[in-house]
């Protein structure tokens, strides 16, 4: 087991009162795999992975990497967060470098690497290109090259696709499900599209809406090459209208709570 | 064709640069024909308002006796070391005020309460303390753009886009890497904006120290000229310390192109 989640549970206390964003989430991530959760927004997808990340504290329970409790964040989870965050100030080599900088890796071996994974992504030639030059899918594609660039035992994507459109998102899911194959990375990905989440997944958590809990677990059946011919096996059609009634209940149920 | 097109909107760009640039030499050019007319036309006494001949004059006598130039470099100088002083410690202390809550909040209140002190209210303290000599004239400088300064900075690093800061840490940033790869670096736009609007304070807070206790430089100039109703030595002064802040601000504007050629400008600017 590479990844596993016990028993978080996430509480935000405020004045109004203490709301409950994430409540006794459990689940597991094997090594290799990729692992989509999906849910409602607002249901606290972004909390769970924050603390997964180290970023976001919990109120309790675990977050076991590697058979060791994580404290903080670390270069051991990798992640990926919707807005691209990088460092507008350094070119798309710098920016690539930046984690193996962090951990004092000889520049020359630092280059040597950044070069490799910008490869990857397919962005040869724009080494020395400025984040602003860039359009938001190749950004992105410098986002996943800095996290990959610096080894991390997992990769932890928070709807990174989210702004893009839907041309690019689709080939920025390809190319993701090809680096997931090729460099065999265990990958966590949190996002609200169902479409998204059975394209990618090897097994999908179903998320409810707020308070957050897990659903359900959905072991794909769709063929290890995963690319847009995907959308329309009839395997996919059927585990997405089966998240889609999962959710369409919980977005009924919302409804009649107010 | 598409380079035509690229041409075709660089002209645009530079017709409209024009534009605007000539727009900003109209409004000078009409203060000083409004200023002429005043004066020419026998309008209004010149022992209020001298005509622009007797200040060129004026300004013509004081280069060829070498006194304007050691006005300008002592007032200059005297803003200099007080602001740099300012920024040298305003800095590393806004920077810790922006990620450091307990630091905040040691030292915001007397910050916050020190900043609503009148810098002029403090001159006969400075007087008292240090005496009429240079450290006098830098102290009220550093007095009056420190605690401003300071927060400026702090607000600068507090922008920060705090996403930025998190993949810093997942990648494995420590805590000074955070500050010294990731706070500063995104802060140097906003804070040569600080740094800008500061300076122009200085030149303020210079003018209060010199009218105070002080034998050279610009604001003894337009004290001692008041004396003697000397106005077109006053208009002298005030025209140096406003060609001085222009280029004073040129000269920020270039270094914030210069230190962040990355940024995104709205309206290219």
């Amino acid at each position: 087991m590479k990844l596993e989640v016990k028993d978080l549970t996430k509480i935000y206390h405020s004045q109004n009162g203490d709301v409950t964003a994430i409540d006794h989430v459990n689940l597991q991530v094997e090594e290799s795999e990729f692992v989509m959760i999906v849910g409602p927004s607002g249901c606290g997808k972004t909390t769970l992975i924050n603390m997964i990340g180290g970023l976001d504290e919990a109120t309790s329970g675990q977050v076991i990497l590697d058979g060791k409790e994580i404290e903080g964040p670390g270069p051991d989870r990798g992640m990926v967060f919707q807005g691209y965050s990088l460092f507008p100030w350094l070119t798309v080599l710098k920016n690539v470098e930046f984690g193996m900088k962090m951990r004092k890796v000889p520049a020359e071996e630092r280059t040597r690497k950044a070069m490799e994974y910008i490869k990857l992504v397919g962005l040869e030639g724009f080494e020395n290109a400025l984040p602003k030059q860039l359009s938001g899918g190749m950004k992105q594609r410098v986002a996943i090259a800095r996290t990959l660039a610096n080894e991390p035992e997992m990769l932890l994507m928070d709807e990174p696709f989210g702004a893009l459109d839907a041309q690019t998102r689709v080939v920025m899911q390809e190319l993701l499900a090809k680096i997931s194959r090729e460099t065999r990375t265990t990958i966590l990905f949190i996002t609200h599209d169902i479409d998204e989440a059975v394209l990618l997944g090897d097994r999908i958590y179903v998320m409810s809406r707020r308070p957050g809990t897990i659903r359900e677990v959905i072991t794909s059946s769709l063929p290890a090459e995963r690319n847009h011919n995907c959308f329309v096996l009839p395997q996919f059609l059927e585990t997405k209208k089966k998240i889609m009634d999962m959710l369409w209940q919980e977005s009924q149920d919302a409804a009649l709570d107010r | 064709m598409k380079n035509s097109k690229i041409i075709k909107c660089q002209n645009k760009a530079a017709k409209r640069l024009r534009v605007e640039q000539s727009l900003s030499l109209c409004c000078f050019m009409l203060i000083i024909l409004a200023w002429c007319v005043l004066t020419f036309g026998g309008m209004v006494s010149e022992i209020f308002l001298p005509s622009p001949l007797q200040v060129i004059q004026r300004l013509i006598e004081m280069h060829l006796d070498g006194s304007l130039w050691l006005s300008c470099w002592e007032s200059t100088k005297r803003v200099m070391v007080g602001w740099i002083w300012s920024v040298v410690i305003a800095l590393p202390c806004g920077m810790l005020m922006a990620s450091s809550r307990k630091f905040s909040a040691f030292v915001q209140p007397i910050i916050e309460f020190a900043r609503y002190l009148p810098v002029v209210a403090l001159v006969p303290l400075t007087l008292l303390y240090m005496g009429i000599d240079e450290s006098q004239k830098y102290m009220i400088i550093f007095l009056g753009t420190f605690f401003q300064l300071v927060l400026m900075v702090c607000d600068t690093a507090s922008g920060v886009d705090k996403n930025m800061i998190n993949a810093a840490k997942t990648l494995g940033a420590g805590k000074f890497q955070i500050y010294k790869e990731v706070i500063f670096p995104a802060s140097l736009p906003g804070l040569m904006d600080d740094f800008r609007m500061t300076i122009g304070w200085a030149w303020t807070y210079l003018v209060v120290a010199e009218m105070v206790a002080a034998n050279n430089g610009l604001g003894y100039m337009i004290l001692r000229s008041q004396r003697y109703l000397a106005t077109d030595t006053i208009f002298a002064g005030l025209i140096m310390i406003g060609l001085i802040g222009l280029v004073t601000d040129w000269i920020f504007r270039s270094l914030s192109y210069l230190v962040a050629p990355w940024q995104e400008r709205l309206k290219g600017k």
